[in-house]
């Protein structure tokens, strides 16, 4: 797996994102987020439906503006301006779940591909571009694909178009939201695959949005997990993934067949609804740590209960994970004055 | 005795452009208290299978062989027995079911109404009832009062499994029933349908594209393609050690995580699944066959034995396997 930079392409800086739902009540979809994506690098952002992940995409889009934070792109904060923002979609793209609704079923492939161009005001070597846009995502040969219409295609070969509709314009970045959710499951493993060849070939960096953990292992530098709005455990993705440290990510990775977490934790009830964000570590009501106990033994679980958990930085240095959890903290402090 | 038996099963659809054979030949058999699972991509014929299995099918599919439940012909059934199968014989949960709850009802009454309509209770009895299944499934009784909308997708699924089980039926069919959950949530449904099965002894039938979901909540396995059954064995048997190349490539796309082999490798298969108007000759799968032989387009393989209490339709199966007691 690639090196991370040390300057990032696109970062979140604690990012707030806030809904006036019915009755007045704010809903806090993004409650202080801090991420970096790397040139070149694939970040995995995974979390339940509701856990905000969806809305972070978005904003990180320009599409949705934060309460309060700030997108950078470049080193640079994001204007919101309608030229700042039509250059900077020229740079980040976005690769949508449903490659079916993705397309106007009028459209021709070609159509649908050379729509970004026009947007944008390209108008040199069109079809050259389309072409070289189509056969970098797998369609060959591509003029065999220009005049096809959407339902004349498979629905791998439709993510793909939407791929190559978001490849044209050649971006820097890459939002992938549950890119191969929709697909069948002989076919995500050839999209996944182009992922990582056009990040290889192209040094393209996407964040991909899912709830599927094993994509994330398949093809994900980094993992971030999400809950409530907040990123509570992010690292490099076999390290979340082969030792989740937070509570919540072991819940998550338990319930996996052949999991690394040797006992399934079934956690109860359903992710509380962001009006309501419990008080103390947001995770405590369903926390399985707290409720057998190891929590009390460890004398934190008046903290889970009350004390607010800091925002997580972007990684540390050392490229530990970092890990949002009271219990976690106290653990490891006992173990940092011995040696290692 | 067997609870389900199936037998040469094919399902023809008739339409503009010609005949579409969606089941070609299936064979299977469930016991009570047993776990099936069929595993499959869009279009191999699985939930045309479900939909067989009570007759569901629209009109333009014509049916041929046998379907047994509990011994009796479902095919020639008078259509006053099959009302009287269907939920109480066996029921079946679908994909996205959760939609399928009326919205303008109240919950319990909507689980009530099939109690009502297949057993002499009063509505009295059946509203208790209702809230009886309920709490099996993990809803608080006071849930009945609600109306869909006031549930979250995860429960309504709940409610779907609890309708299901409304009649005690002695088989249940999920079709896709926990696709649309989230990880957490889906698991939960499923160790609720795993808990119930084991207890009440009732068969299931489970079908997903979801092979590692299958793998953990069903004894046995089979993979269709194109129509037919092309392997069939212990769970964790063809899900670890797949004997047929498309099993196989269906394993590999859920990588098992904490092996280094699969990480940083998405695997898949190139090409997509067949048009069933125009299935490929000898073995349908042979396009697309990873270590595909001269033979395979010429030659329809049958399934063979390939292990104890496994078989694969594959001409390389080798005979070793064959002969293994």
């Amino acid at each position: 797996m690639s090196k991370r930079s040390p300057s990032p392409v696109l970062s979140a800086r604690g990012l707030e994102v806030d809904f006036r739902v019915r009755g007045g009540r704010r809903a806090r979809a993004v409650d202080g987020v801090n991420l970096d994506l790397a040139p070149g690098e694939i970040l995995a952002l995974a979390g339940e439906s509701g856990c905000g992940k969806t809305t972070l995409a978005r904003t990180l889009l320009g599409l949705v503006r934060p309460s309060a934070g700030q997108v950078e792109y470049a080193g640079r904060p994001l204007a919101y301006s309608t030229g700042a923002l039509k250059s900077y979609r020229r740079a980040v793209q976005l690769v949508l779940q449903d490659p079916t609704g993705a397309l106007n079923p009028r459209h021709t492939v070609y159509e649908a591909v050379a729509e970004g161009l026009r947007i944008h005001g390209i108008s040199d070597n069109e079809r050259d571009r389309v072409a070289e846009a189509l056969a970098r995502c797998g369609l060959r040969p591509p003029e065999r694909f220009f005049l096809a219409y959407p339902h004349e295609l498979s629905g791998g070969q439709r993510q793909r178009v939407v791929i190559a509709g978001a490849l044209v314009l050649e971006p820097k970045v890459i939002i992938a939201d549950e890119p191969v959710a929709s697909l069948d499951a002989s076919v995500r493993g050839e999209i996944l695959a182009l992922l990582l060849r056009l990040r290889e070939e192209f040094g393209l960096a996407a964040l991909v949005v899912t709830h599927d953990l094993g994509l994330a292992w398949s093809i994900a530098d980094r993992l971030a997990v999400m809950y409530l709005g907040r990123i509570v455990e992010s690292g490099p993705t076999e390290q979340v993934l082969t030792n989740p440290r937070h509570p919540y990510t072991q819940a998550l990775v338990s319930v996996l067949p052949d999991s690394p977490v040797d006992r399934s934790i079934i956690l109860s009830g359903e992710p509380p609804d962001v009006t309501r964000i419990p008080a103390g570590c947001r995770f405590h009501p369903r926390c399985h740590e707290l409720a057998s106990g190891a929590a009390e033994q460890a004398g934190v679980a008046e903290a889970c209960r009350r004390t607010p958990l800091p925002v997580l930085g972007t990684d540390p240095t050392d490229g530990a994970p970092a890990v949002a959890c009271h219990l976690h903290a106290a653990r490891l402090t006992p173990t940092a004055d011995s040696p290692k | 005795m067997t609870l389900l038996d199936i037998r040469d099963l094919e399902v023809t659809y008739r339409s503009a452009r010609g005949d579409v054979p969606a089941v070609r030949g299936v064979n299977l058999r469930l016991r009570p208290g047993e776990t099936l699972g069929i595993a499959g991509e869009s279009g191999c014929g699985k939930s045309t299978l479900a939909l067989a299995l009570l007759r569901l099918l629209p009109a333009s599919a014509s049916v041929r062989g046998e379907i047994r439940l509990d011994g009796e012909e479902v095919l020639g059934m008078s259509w006053g027995r099959l009302r009287a199968v269907r939920w109480a014989g066996t029921s079946i949960v679908f994909q996205g079911a959760m939609h399928a709850l009326n919205p303008v009802h109240r919950i319990g009454r909507q689980i009530a109404e099939p109690i009502l309509l297949h057993e002499k209770v009063s509505e009295a009895g059946a509203r208790q009832r209702a809230e009886e299944l309920l709490s099996q499934v993990g809803l608080p009784g006071w849930r009945a009062r609600s109306y869909p909308h006031e549930l979250s997708g995860g429960q309504r699924q709940r409610v779907m499994i609890a309708m299901a089980l409304a009649c005690s039926p002695r088989l249940i069919v999920a079709d896709e029933a926990t696709t649309a959950l989230d990880v957490m949530i889906q698991a939960q449904v499923l160790d609720l349908i795993a808990g119930l099965v084991a207890e009440r002894d009732i068969g299931l039938l489970m079908i997903s594209h979801d092979l590692s979901v299958l793998s953990s909540t069903c004894a046995r396995l089979a993979v269709m393609y194109a129509g037919r059954v092309v392997e069939e064995g212990p769970a964790h048997q063809v899900f670890a050690d797949p004997r047929h190349p498309y099993s196989r490539a269906l394993a590999s796309a859920f990588p098992t995580i904490g092996d280094p082999a699969t990480r940083g490798q998405p695997r898949g298969l190139g090409g997509d699944p067949p048009d069933p108007t125009a299935l490929p000759s000898g073995c349908a799968f042979h396009p697309r066959c990873p270590v595909v032989l001269p033979e395979c387009s010429s030659t329809q393989v049958d399934l063979v034995p390939a292990g104890p209490e496994r078989v694969a339709a594959c001409v390389r199966v080798d005979t070793a396997a064959r002969s293994t007691p």
